[in-house]
């Protein structure tokens, strides 16, 4: 069987807009939520969000690319343009047509959708809108393959070029897709994982009525709370990683630095509510223990699980209960974190900036924590390292991830068997 | 302990569990219901005509393929249609009609074993231009509840798989034009890792006035005002395409299981499939075809099938000279001289983003039941290079083995190449 290593990560989150600055922020346990200063928020519901300092020119994009591309496509590109360098790989030289791109975005080019729309209708006046106003990249936003093609297009690769959109899971659901590209000899090279940029008045104002959102928006800092007690919904954020995917022997042979591979990758649906989750995690429980399977992990091998831990009431009620009945007693024993506690929920993003966490606390000996947890729950009774980064040998992560629709995914992250040292 | 089992199965792939199609859906432009779509594709029957939808006078582009008559009350409840776009009605539509095709009744089925994986290029747009309409013209507190379940692309995917009860893995894949082949060869991906029965192929509804607002801006739009003259693909008066929306849902099983259960047909196997990006340019059409040669080649290498073997090729026919021309190129270049048929019923439809690869699938598979390869209308003189054995009137055939085309916009091309069971 065909395995597939991470070789190259790169990461555009708030707080810190390159790899080196996020890893600090969610190790350092700071939170970059803030009341919103993209748009006015006046009127909201909830009014806070993570938003990232972004430079596109900084990040390396030029001014054609900064000009045409939605701000997910530019944070994509700039985390591919990372990603690819800390992997050493040099497009030029490799087989691109065996080089291929699977990324996730839910919600795609809303923010230009958005922007345009004001102008095209004249501030929501017109439904026959006025054609003649709208930018020439516009069908680019409305169809989020856009996010897939460019990224092609920035590193030449001419192998399969996929977006999934599977809502909050396409983060996760983007790497498996690349792995399962390598496993079945599709391609060599993966240029896997998502961008989410969401934090405009229509992705705000559509969490408002269903409450999924925090309304805490005089303490923007403390808002996220994942797992503790007083949690009242996710706070929107944005975000995009890569993760370079190289099938295992041929990454060795080149001599690549791998942070590990991709163990397991399985999802579910739960076939119940497009925004409702039952309390008992059978789906998620089923999307871990396959991954487990496929990667022949035991409860004792996994050293942490990055939870989806959105911070809303019924998710993380019901991610507890699947890591307990797929873990047993272990599950009291593994720490777990939420890094959206620091850097929010950027929706089909999120599970690709998770990943990339995953392979940094293998690589570098690191669990996070969830910030903001301070008073227990008593349905979420596990260990959420609260707080403050913990030092550990991490050989095997768990990363798990739920969204609208039911989608359920969870993907196992390892340093590769031949490389654990045994015993520890 | 031990390594855990999950109760349904370990997703790891295995070459054994082979892809067939059982069961199909349509709701088209020339015809909702399979059988009535295939009677008027066959006959050479056009859906394509003046936008009816919203009064498009002041649009350059006035033609798009409308499904008429289509009544989302004929099949879901009043409850889920307000809950969700066009786009899912018909997909939801599409989806019943192929369960009741391949006599497929998921209730009491393992939940596990049944996956719902499809494509979207266009979401809930008109949805979605409703609730920005409130936000912008009313204010926040306008922006209704269902917005945030029916506007994004995994809305059909979620809400089908909720309406039977499908918990296998489930997917919503977007390569624009290219994408409905893309989930069908990823239905094979996971029936090959244990899923039974996947419900999957694509529809789209891109008419309302934003939707077609953002496509004009590809300048690959047909601005004629004559159905006969507006989506001409190959021919020398090519002048862009005509949009259309609809497409179909299409059962993939498990080779076995749908022996097994004693499914009423098997239409096909997934036999190849060859994905391949041009990475060419932000916007301009490819003139080159080159890597859609290249994807035709690795669907045919897959399923272990000669270029000589195949007996039709159903065209991307983009309607746009250069990337006709490279289509053209790219079939001579894999087919050779031997002047295989080749044949768009899309032109009768007009593009219909993912729904095509879908819908080309559908007509491919019934060309295979049938004998009969359907036309491509509006063709009369092919544009320099575009030199093909162009199927332009519904011709009797032997057809064994087709290869189907889809591309996207932004460089996509897909192939895949079905086989009629022995």
């Amino acid at each position: 069987m065909r395995r597939s290593a991470v070789t190259g990560v790169g990461v555009v989150a708030p707080g810190g807009v390159n790899r080196e600055q996020f890893w600090e922020t969610i190790t350092s346990g700071r939170t970059a939520t803030r009341k919103i200063t993209f748009f006015d928020p006046e009127g909201f519901r909830s009014q806070i969000a993570a938003e990232a300092d972004f430079d596109p020119k900084a990040a390396g994009l030029d001014d054609q690319e900064v000009n045409r591309m939605d701000r997910y496509v530019q944070f994509a590109v700039a985390a591919g343009i990372e990603a690819v360098k800390d992997a050493g790989l040099d497009v030029e030289s490799v087989d691109r047509e065996r080089m291929a791109v699977t990324l996730g975005s839910a919600v795609g080019g809303t923010m230009v959708l958005e922007r345009d729309y004001v102008v095209v209708s004249n501030h929501g006046e017109k439904w026959l809108v006025d054609h003649e106003y709208a930018s020439p990249f516009l069908f680019h936003a409305l169809v989020p393959s856009t996010l897939a093609a460019e990224v092609a297009l920035r590193f030449g690769a001419q192998g399969p070029s996929v977006v999934v959109s599977t809502g909050c899971t396409s983060g996760i659901d983007g790497i498996g897709y690349g792995h399962q590209l390598i496993q079945d000899g599709e391609a060599d090279i993966v240029i896997s994982g998502a961008s989410e940029t969401g934090i405009s008045p229509i992705s705000m104002a559509c969490f408002d009525p269903i409450k999924a959102t925090s309304r805490r928006n005089d303490d923007a800092a403390h808002a996220s709370r994942p797992f503790d007690r007083d949690r009242d919904g996710f706070v929107m954020g944005e975000g995009a990683a890569i993760l370079v995917l190289e099938e295992l022997e041929s990454a060795r042979e080149r001599g690549a630095h791998i942070y590990c591979e991709v163990a397991g990758y399985a999802n579910r649906g739960n076939a119940y509510h497009m925004t409702g989750l039952r309390p008992d995690g059978a789906e998620m429980g089923e999307a871990i223990l396959d991954a487990m399977s496929q990667g022949g992990i035991e409860p004792e091998d996994i050293d942490y699980i990055n939870a989806h831990g959105s911070g809303t009431k019924q998710n993380d009620r019901h991610e507890t209960a699947a890591y307990k009945r797929t873990l047993g007693d272990q599950a009291y024993k593994i720490p777990i974190s939420s890094i959206k506690s620091m850097i929010g929920h950027s929706l089909g993003g999120i599970g690709a900036v998770e990943m990339a966490a995953c392979a940094l606390a293998i690589d570098r000996g690191v669990v996070p924590p969830t910030a903001n947890w301070e008073n227990p729950d008593p349905e979420c009774d596990l260990d959420y390292t609260p707080n403050e980064a913990r030092r550990r040998q991490v050989d095997v992560a768990l990363s798990t991830g739920s969204g609208f629709g039911g989608f359920q995914s969870a993907m196992i992250l390892a340093r590769p068997a031949e490389l654990q040292e045994m015993g520890t | 302990m031990s390594v855990p089992t999950p109760e349904s199965f370990t997703s790891l792939p295995n070459d054994d569990r082979r892809a067939v199609i059982t069961g199909l859906g349509v709701v088209a432009p020339n015809g909702t219901g399979t059988e009535a779509w295939w009677e008027a594709t066959r006959a050479g029957k056009s859906g394509i005509g003046r936008i009816t939808h919203f009064d498009a006078s002041q649009y350059p582009t006035q033609l798009a393929g409308e499904v008429d008559g289509f009544e989302a009350t004929d099949y879901i409840e009043q409850r889920l249609i307000v809950q969700t776009d066009r786009w899912t009605h018909m997909a939801l539509a599409a989806t019943q009609m192929a369960l009741e095709d391949a006599k497929y009744d998921p209730e009491g089925k393992d939940p596990y074993r049944m996956s719902v994986i499809t494509a979207s290029a266009s979401g809930g747009n008109e949805f979605g231009q409703k609730e920005i309409q409130n936000l912008w013209g009313k204010g926040p507190i306008f922006v209704g509840a269902y917005q945030s379940i029916a506007w994004f692309y995994a809305a059909t995917t979620g809400q089908i798989s909720i309406r039977y009860g499908m918990k296998g893995p489930c997917g919503v894949v977007v390569q624009e034009g290219a994408g409905g082949l893309e989930a069908l060869w990823h239905s094979r991906r996971n029936i090959r890792r244990g899923v039974d029965f996947v419900v999957s192929g694509a529809t789209e509804a891109p008419i309302g006035p934003y939707a077609l607002t953002c496509q004009m801006t590809t300048d690959r739009l047909s601005t004629a005002r004559e159905a006969k003259s507006a989506y001409r693909p190959f021919d020398a008066a090519a002048n862009g395409y005509v949009p259309g929306e609809g497409g179909a849902i299409i059962i993939v099983e498990e080779a076995g299981h749908a022996s097994g259960r004693g499914a009423p047909q098997v239409y096909g196997e997934i036999l190849g499939y060859g994905t391949t990006s041009d990475a060419y340019h932000a916007k301009k059409p490819t003139p080159n075809g080159g890597q859609l040669a290249r994807a035709m080649r690795l669907a045919l290498d897959r399923a272990d099938v000669s270029a000589d073997e195949v007996d039709a090729v159903f065209a991307d026919a983009a309607g746009v000279p250069d990337l006709d021309r490279a289509e053209a190129e790219a079939i001579r270049d894999v087919f050779g001289g031997r002047g295989v048929p080749v044949t768009a019923p899309k032109t009768m439809t007009g593009r219909l983003y993912a729904g095509s690869g879908a819908l080309d699938t559908a007509a491919a598979l019934l060309a295979m039941r049938d004998g009969v390869l359907p036309p491509t209308v509006n063709l009369s003189r092919p544009a320099k290079g575009c030199n093909l054995n162009f199927v332009t009137e519904a011709q009797d055939a032997s057809v064994n083995t087709v290869l189907v085309n889809a591309r996207g916009f932004g460089g996509f091309n897909s192939a895949i190449v079905l086989r009629r069971p022995a």
